[in-house]
């Protein structure tokens, strides 16, 4: 038999034939980075490999950091390994991490979604023997409606509060789903204000050429009349926080794939879920395994236990890797636990 | 049953109560009174019997939905509500059903009626009519309970606004409302119109009056309450809680949870028509004999069977423990001063001197000399002091803002002991997919020093949303094994826990058994090692095996 691309060590996952670490949690001296969030692209690195759409955001994040990037689908020869970066389409710059070794090939998804958003590359599939995949969200009961569907609820909601003179404040991770819901907004309803975290990653997102609509800073002192029929995106973590005192008696929504659960709703506290992941749901984590043509799957962080079984009862040899990538909690959703963007974390584990 | 569905939705999603009773108000005020009168029940926490059984209400979902049985059971586990994991995991529908809500209530009513077999058939073709949140509200009306997070009161209120009529009229009637069985006794326009139609003279039937509740005193009474001149002291009885209404040639006992329980204490129906005409006692159903009141959990084996055996009548003897009097010659005296309602009670029950119907003693005292008679509590069987201000009406309800017309609570501290967290389960409704519930261990040190964990209580109360997210996430990280729902998890996290009592209980694997366990805090400050043992839980116990109930 042969031995694996990739296995888990302590450091993260590992290329041997490579000798290079996949979204490593330890430092290590060469890593491959599937996209800039938090728990899978980390400070302390030797050398980074990362997506050219990335790049913008990554350097957002990590600052200074030596940093190669690669045009989707180019290839790049480490070691006895040939490396490719294929779109996951799960937020600006996410990479699938394609290992081909003497006609092997596996493939690394980190997090990835199918459906196109428009603010990033649309997720391709890669064919493969091995299939190393997220599931987050891997539950027959996570299934999403079309994005078009959710931005049009999105923005009448908008409209409602804003004619009955509240603002509407909208809470999403602040690298990705808020350029999302950001591209997808009718502007013509009012200003739009973002958070200072949200601000810094529209910054990137325009930088790397993604098109979004104008954005206003509370900073510049909008007038309260304007203030009544603004939309304001800012990270989970501003939810109860002083920094909300400015817009009154708001309306409040929580855009998150775990919003499809009533108890996770109710536990928000805010008048309104909107289910919008950047993860894929069941149907779509059943099709991305299915179109791989891979025979070995890998499952990753979320609901490793029903995956596996349910692909095993499927036919396929599937097994688990225990990472450190997101993990059970509420705000795992592409969660950003940056000390610079998102200030406090009320959800954070024990100190 | 869609705009049901939408204010389901409404209630569901708003934290304010204001929103709440506005978006009944509009929905009463548009929706005809067969629909209004089912919305009302189910709202106000009325029960509906299962109409089918949870196990085939997962197996036909499951089959439906094509999964098989362990993966609707794994989403169940994450979802929390099995009505819900139905409705999120079967295929889109192929109608478009916006039959009424009362249609929709008899189509329920044809699915409990129908033979086992047939059922599966029923269920799916219900859920192929229905969109996602019509299924979700049926699935909850078959299980039987719906819980919005709107109380009783919500729903007076809002009635109260629509019809005009005033709340303490549609409280009192919604107690006889929900209290019949719809199934056996029926539900129509008729009865919502009756429901809300200004009030008329002599209705009051055997209905009680909304219970005034109590507010735990959390400072000292001199602090919060000024002179203890101005308060009467009585007892903290640990019973039920209850009011023995005596009207027209009958009587009735109503539990707090406003059911009537008559049928469980024949002994204290038979002392009740020995009361004049028109009367109502509040008061505290107690197992007592000796002139002491016995443990709370021999008073619970009267109330788990509905009927009960001349045997058990004979070994649990009760009384009703009457501290108010609500109504005397059929007149309301709620908004009597406590003084005078407590004298007309005395009066009352020294001329019908009846064995089973006693009078809870006043106190009297000082602050200084109450805290005495308090810290004398868990000798005599009782949880500490109430504090009533004489000059008060009876209330509805656990009033808020008025603190001169409460009722405090001023109970004993609690037992304390400071427990390891071993076990975890997820928990329901708005704590879904979070493990909520927790077992604790305390130390067993064996005769040759070795010290092992053994399980001893189990609570989920008493942690704050923050802290309860950061143990979920603790517990997340540390799981060494899972067995189904529950795991196990690394013993490290420390719980100081406050209960009640103490039994010996050779049913436990650790020989005791605790009262009321919760969390009264995190000790991040204690390793496991520091918890508590066994042993010095057991010295609590009396030598008769059981230290009373504080």
């Amino acid at each position: 038999m042969r031995t694996d691309l990739i296995t888990l060590r302590p450091e993260g996952l590992y290329c041997a034939a490579g000798d290079f670490h996949i979204d490593p949690w330890r430092p290590v001296a060469r890593a491959v980075i599937t996209h800039a969030h938090a728990d899978h692209a980390r400070t302390g690195h030797g050398a980074y490999l990362a997506s050219r759409e990335g790049e913008r955001v990554l350097r957002a994040r990590l600052g200074d950091i030596a940093l190669q990037t690669l045009d989707y689908g180019e290839r790049l020869r480490i070691g006895d390994a040939t490396v490719s970066l294929h779109p996951a389409g799960h937020v600006l710059g996410s990479a699938q991490v394609r290992v081909e070794v003497e006609g092997e090939v596996w493939v690394a998804s980190g997090d990835y979604k199918l459906e196109a958003d428009g603010t990033c590359s649309a997720f391709e599939p890669v064919r493969a023997h091995t299939f190393i995949s997220e599931s987050t969200f891997g539950l027959p009961v996570y299934r999403w409606r079309p994005q078009a569907e959710l931005l049009a609820e999105l923005n009448r909601w908008w409209a409602a509060n804003a004619d009955a003179g509240r603002s509407s404040v909208v809470f999403a991770y602040a690298f990705g789903k808020a350029q999302r819901i950001l591209a997808g907004l009718e502007t013509r309803i009012g200003p739009v204000v973002c958070h200072g975290a949200v601000e810094a990653m529209n910054r990137a997102y325009r930088d790397s050429g993604v098109a979004l609509p104008a954005t206003r800073a509370v900073s510049e002192g909008l007038d309260a009349d304007l203030l009544r029929r603004a939309l304001v995106i800012a990270p989970p973590s501003a939810q109860g926080s002083p920094w909300m005192k400015r817009f009154g008696d708001y309306a409040d929504c929580f855009a998150s794939g775990w919003m499809q659960v009533r108890g996770a709703r109710r536990r928000r506290a805010v008048d309104r879920g909107l289910v919008m992941s950047d993860h894929a749901d069941w149907p779509a984590l059943m099709r991305a395994i299915g179109e791989t043509g891979a025979q070995r799957v890998i499952v990753t962080h979320g609901q490793v236990a029903p995956m596996v079984r349910w692909l095993n009862e499927q036919g396929l040899e599937a097994g688990a890797f225990r990472t450190e990538f997101g993990d059970e909690r509420d705000d795992a959703d592409t969660e950003v636990r940056d000390g610079a963007l998102a200030p406090d974390t009320p959800d954070g584990p024990p100190a | 049953m869609k705009r049901f569905a939408s204010l389901y939705d409404a209630l569901d999603a708003s934290t304010s109560t204001r929103a709440k009773v506005e978006a009944m108000r509009a929905y009463f005020a548009l929706t005809p009174p067969e629909d209004a009168a089912w919305a009302v029940y189910v709202l106000a926490g009325g029960k509906l019997r299962q109409a089918a059984p949870s196990r085939l209400l997962r197996e036909t979902g499951a089959r439906v939905a094509g999964l098989p049985d362990w993966l609707v059971d794994e989403c169940y586990e994450a979802v929390g509500d099995l009505a819900e994991t139905l409705a999120l995991i079967l295929p889109p529908p192929e109608a478009d059903d916006d039959a009424p809500l009362h249609r929709w209530v008899d189509r329920l009513g044809a699915l409990r009626a129908a033979a086992a077999g047939d059922k599966p058939a029923l269920l799916e073709s219900a859920w192929r009519a229905l969109d996602a949140r019509s299924r979700f509200l049926f699935n909850k009306l078959i299980t039987g309970g719906l819980r919005v997070g709107v109380s009783r009161l919500l729903v007076t209120r809002a009635l109260s606004s629509v019809a005009g009529v005033p709340a303490e009229t549609i409280a009192q009637r919604l107690i006889g409302y929900l209290a019949s069985d719809p199934a056996r006794a029926g539900m129509s326009g008729t009865r919502y119109e009756a429901l809300i139609a200004p009030p008329g003279e002599g209705e009051r039937g055997l209905q009680p009056y909304p219970f005034f509740l109590a507010h735990p005193l959390q400072q000292a009474p001199a602090e919060a309450l000024g002179d203890a001149d101005d308060w009467l002291a009585e007892w903290k009885w640990d019973g039920i809680r209850g009011q023995l209404v005596r009207r027209a040639d009958e009587a009735a006992l109503w539990s707090r949870g406003e059911e009537l329980v008559s049928e469980r204490f024949p002994e204290l129906m038979e002392a009740a028509l020995t009361l004049p005409e028109g009367c109502v006692l509040d008061g505290e159903v107690l197992a007592w004999q000796d002139g002491a009141p016995l443990p709370f959990a021999r008073l619970q084996t009267r109330i788990t069977r509905k009927t009960v055996s001349r045997r058990l009548i004979d070994s649990v003897p009760v009384v009703f423990m009457a501290y108010d009097l609500l109504e005397l010659d059929g007149q309301d005296l709620r908004p009597q001063p406590q003084w005078a309602r407590r004298q007309k009670l005395e009066a009352l029950l020294t001329a019908s001197a009846h064995p089973r119907l006693l009078s809870s003693p006043l106190i009297s005292g000082d602050w200084l000399a109450l805290a005495g008679q308090r810290a004398q509590s868990r000798d005599r069987g009782v949880e500490g002091l109430m504090l009533k201000r004489r000059d008060a009406a009876y209330g509805v309800g656990r009033v808020k803002s008025d603190a001169r017309g409460q009722w405090w609570k001023w109970k004993v501290d609690p037992w304390t002991v400071d427990a390891v967290l071993l076990y975890a389960q997820r928990g329901h409704g708005r704590r879904a997919g979070l493990y909520s519930d927790y077992t604790f261990a305390v130390w067993s040190v064996a005769a040759d020093g070795s010290r092992t964990l053994v399980p001893f209580a189990k609570a989920y109360s008493g942690l704050t949303d923050a802290e309860m997210r950061a143990v979920d996430a603790f517990i997340k990280a540390n799981t060494i094994e899972r067995f189904g729902p529950v795991c196990s998890v690394r013993p490290e996290l420390v719980f100081e826990l406050g209960f009640e009592g103490l039994q010996a209980s050779p049913r436990h694997k650790s020989g005791i058994a605790v009262r009321f366990p919760r969390m009264l805090r995190w000790r991040q400050d204690k390793p496991a090692a520091e918890a508590d043992t066994l042993e010095a839980l057991k010295a609590l116990l009396s030598p008769e095996g059981s230290i009373p109930n504080g």
